[in-house]
C-alpha cells in the first residue's frame, strides 16, 4: 500500500475510472480530450468537499465500487443514482459527507442514470499527463496507470484536503438535483453536414425516437432506429477532419452515433451536433434508454449553457461558511 | 478545389469547422498548416483547441468567453494577414520497417492484388518522401500521402480488432502507421520499432503535421536491436 493512502479499491465495479474536466489543447496530436462524461455532476462534486471544480473525481457506471477509505476526507457523490451507501446506510447523494478511516463505500444497485462521480478532499491524485489527470482508456495513459481501477489499487488525495468539515455544503435549494428520465430530448444544432442529407432523412431524424444500444461505451452512444440516408450522389464517407464530443455521425449504414470525448478525428459525415448544455447528460443515458433530438438555433444554445453556469453558481452554499 | 476564402460550417455551438478546400492536396493542406500555425502563434483568448487535418482546420472555443461570430472574425482576419514565413521548415523523419511475415500480415495479399512480387510491393512503399498531412484517429497516427497509384489498396472487408502499434498500414492512396494497439482496417505490410506517441514527451508525438516522412527497409534482427535516438 502506498503511503499516504486515502483509499482502497476493494472491487472495481463496472468501470471505474479517474476523470477530471479533460484535457485540451493537444488535439494537433490526435490526443481527444477524455474526461468526465457528466462534467456537471463532476464540477458539483468537486464543489461540495471543497475542491476547485476541474479535480479529478472517481467516475464509475452501472455498477458501483467498493472503497475503503484509508483516511479521515470528505466525499461526496453526484450523478446518477447506484445507491451509494456508507457502512450499509444509505448514502445521500449530492451533498458532502464526512467519511472517516475505515469507512466503506458501496453501492447496491442502478437506480436512475448511468455515472456517478465520486469525489473526495483535494482531489485524486495521480501524475498529471498533458496537464490532465484524465484517463484515456482507449489508448492507455493519463488517470491510474492508463487504465480502469482494478481491486487493491490505492490511490492518494492530490492536495492535502484543507477543510475537513462538510457542514453547509449541500444544495440550494435541493429541488435542483438533476432527474434522469429514460427518455431523453437532446438539443442539437444542425451540421456540419445537414446539407448531405435531404429534407426527408433530417425530418427522419429529428422526429424519430431512437433507443440507446447496448454496443455503445465512453467513444460513442450507438442508437438504434430507422435508417439515415445521405443524398444519393455523395460518396459513403467524407475527407477525415476534426470533431468534438456530441457530433452526431451518420456511418455508411445509416445508424447515428453520437460521439464522446475520446475521438479527435473522423471520416463520417455529422448530421447536427449536441448542445453544450446537453453534453453532461451523454453521461447519464443509459442502454435501451429512448432518446430524440430537437433542433434549436445558436441564440438557444448559447442562453441554455448560459442557463447551466448560472445553475452551478447557485448550486453550493458557501464552502467556508461558518 | 482551393478555396479564396475559408469556408465555415458551425459544428454545434462551440467550435467552427474552417474549411480550405474540396480535396486531398498538398497546396489546401499547406494552407490549412498556415492558418493553424497563424492562429497558434496570436493564441487568441477562449480557444481551447485546433484540430488541423487534410483541408479543414476545427477551432474549438469556450462559448463563455468568445462568440462564434467573434471567432469567424478573428480566423478571417488571420486568414487575410498569414505570414507565411511563419512556417517551420518541414523537418524529415526516417521511420525503419521491417516488411512482412508476422510483422506485414497483409503484404503478400497486397502484392497479389496489384500482381507484383512482396519486394516490389516494398519498392514502391520505400519510394516517395510522403507529407504528414493530419495526425488523428488515435494519438500520434499520422495520415500520409501520397502512395504510387500502383500500390494503392482499398481497406480490408473485416477491419481486425487488434492491431499491433508500430504496424505500418496502407489503405487508397495513404499510409499510416498505428501509434498505438488499436482496432484497425488498413492493410499492413510491415512494422516499425519507432514510436509515435509518448505521452510523456513534449510534443506527444514523434510527428506533425507538415513533417515529411520516407520508410527505410530493416531486417527483424535490426529491428530488436533499436535503440531510440536519445534526442
Amino acid at each position: 500500500m502506498a503511503a499516504g493512502s486515502i483509499l482502497e479499491i476493494l472491487s472495481p465495479g463496472a468501470l471505474t475510472s479517474v476523470q477530471d474536466l479533460g484535457r485540451y489543447g493537444h488535439g494537433r496530436y490526435g490526443v481527444a480530450p477524455s474526461g468526465a462524461l457528466d462534467t456537471f455532476a463532476l464540477r458539483i462534486a468537486n464543489l461540495l468537499v471543497g475542491n476547485r471544480e476541474n479535480q479529478a473525481c472517481l467516475e464509475t457506471m452501472l455498477l458501483g465500487p467498493r472503497i475503503r477509505f484509508l483516511a479521515d476526507t470528505p466525499v461526496a457523490v453526484t450523478g446518477g443514482n447506484l445507491l451509494p451507501h456508507c457502512n450499509q446506510q444509505p448514502l445521500e447523494m449530492w451533498q458532502a459527507h464526512g467519511f472517516k478511516k475505515d469507512d466503506i463505500l458501496t453501492f447496491k444497485a442502478p437506480v436512475s442514470g448511468f455515472r456517478a462521480y465520486i469525489a473526495v478532499g483535494g482531489g485524486i491524485g495521480v501524475p498529471p499527463v498533458m496537464d490532465s489527470r484524465s484517463t484515456n482508456l482507449p489508448s492507455g495513459f493519463g488517470g491510474y496507470q492508463g487504465r480502469p481501477l482494478k481491486k487493491g489499487d490505492f490511490l492518494v488525495s492530490a492536495e492535502t484536503c484543507a477543510n475537513l468539515r462538510t457542514d453547509g455544503r449541500g444544495l440550494n435549494p435541493a429541488g435542483m438535483i438533476p432527474h434522469y428520465p429514460d427518455k431523453w430530448t437532446l438539443r442539437v444544432i444542425w451540421g456540419p453536414q445537414d446539407d448531405h442529407f435531404p429534407e426527408a432523412s433530417r425530418n427522419l431524424f429529428i422526429h424519430t425516437c431512437y433507443k440507446m444500444s447496448p454496443e455503445s461505451d465512453r467513444t460513442g452512444i450507438r442508437l438504434q432506429g430507422p435508417v439515415i440516408d445521405r443524398k444519393s450522389d455523395i460518396a459513403e464517407s467524407i475527407i477525415s477532419e476534426g470533431v468534438i464530443s456530441g457530433s452526431v455521425q451518420i456511418p455508411g449504414d445509416g445508424k447515428p452515433i453520437i460521439i464522446l470525448g475520446e475521438t479527435v478525428t473522423g471520416g463520417y459525415r455529422k448530421i447536427a451536433t449536441v448542445i453544450s448544455a446537453d453534453l453532461p447528460l451523454l453521461g447519464q443515458i443509459k442502454p435501451g434508454d429512448e432518446l430524440q433530438f430537437e433542433a434549436v438555433s445558436q441564440e438557444e444554445a448559447h442562453q441554455a449553457l448560459h442557463d447551466l453556469e448560472d445553475k452551478i453558481r447557485c448550486f453550493i452554499l458557501p464552502v467556508n461558511q461558518p | 478545389m482551393h478555396y479564396n476564402q475559408p469556408k465555415f460550417r458551425p459544428m454545434g455551438d462551440r467550435s467552427l469547422l474552417v474549411e480550405l478546400g474540396d480535396e486531398i492536396s498538398p497546396a489546401i493542406n499547406q494552407s490549412v498548416q498556415e492558418l493553424f500555425v497563424g492562429l497558434d502563434l496570436q493564441q487568441p483568448p477562449g480557444i481551447l483547441e485546433l484540430v488541423p487535418s487534410y483541408r479543414s482546420l476545427l477551432v474549438i472555443c469556450d462559448p463563455a468567453v468568445i462568440s462564434l461570430a467573434d471567432l469567424k472574425q478573428i480566423i478571417v482576419e488571420t486568414h487575410n494577414n498569414l505570414d507565411r514565413s511563419q512556417l517551420p521548415q518541414p523537418r524529415t523523419v526516417k521511420i525503419p520497417v521491417v516488411y512482412g511475415d508476422d510483422y506485414g500480415p497483409d503484404l503478400v495479399e497486397v502484392a497479389q492484388y496489384h500482381r507484383l512480387t512482396p519486394e516490389e510491393v516494398i519498392g514502391y512503399h520505400t519510394q516517395p518522401t510522403y507529407r504528414v498531412y493530419m495526425i488523428g484517429f488515435t494519438p500520434g497516427y499520422p495520415y500520409l500521402g501520397e502512395l504510387p497509384d500502383a500500390i494503392a489498396t482499398p481497406r480490408r472487408n473485416t477491419p481486425r480488432t487488434r492491431v499491433p502499434r508500430g504496424s505500418v498500414g496502407i489503405a487508397q492512396k495513404q499510409s499510416g502507421i498505428y501509434s498505438v494497439d488499436s482496432p484497425g482496417g488498413w492493410q499492413i505490410i510491415g512494422w516499425t520499432p519507432v514510436h509515435l506517441f509518448d505521452p510523456w514527451k513534449n510534443p506527444p508525438s514523434l510527428l506533425v503535421m507538415g513533417d515529411r516522412v520516407q520508410f527505410y527497409t530493416i531486417t527483424a534482427k535490426e529491428a530488436d536491436q533499436w535503440q531510440p535516438d536519445p534526442s
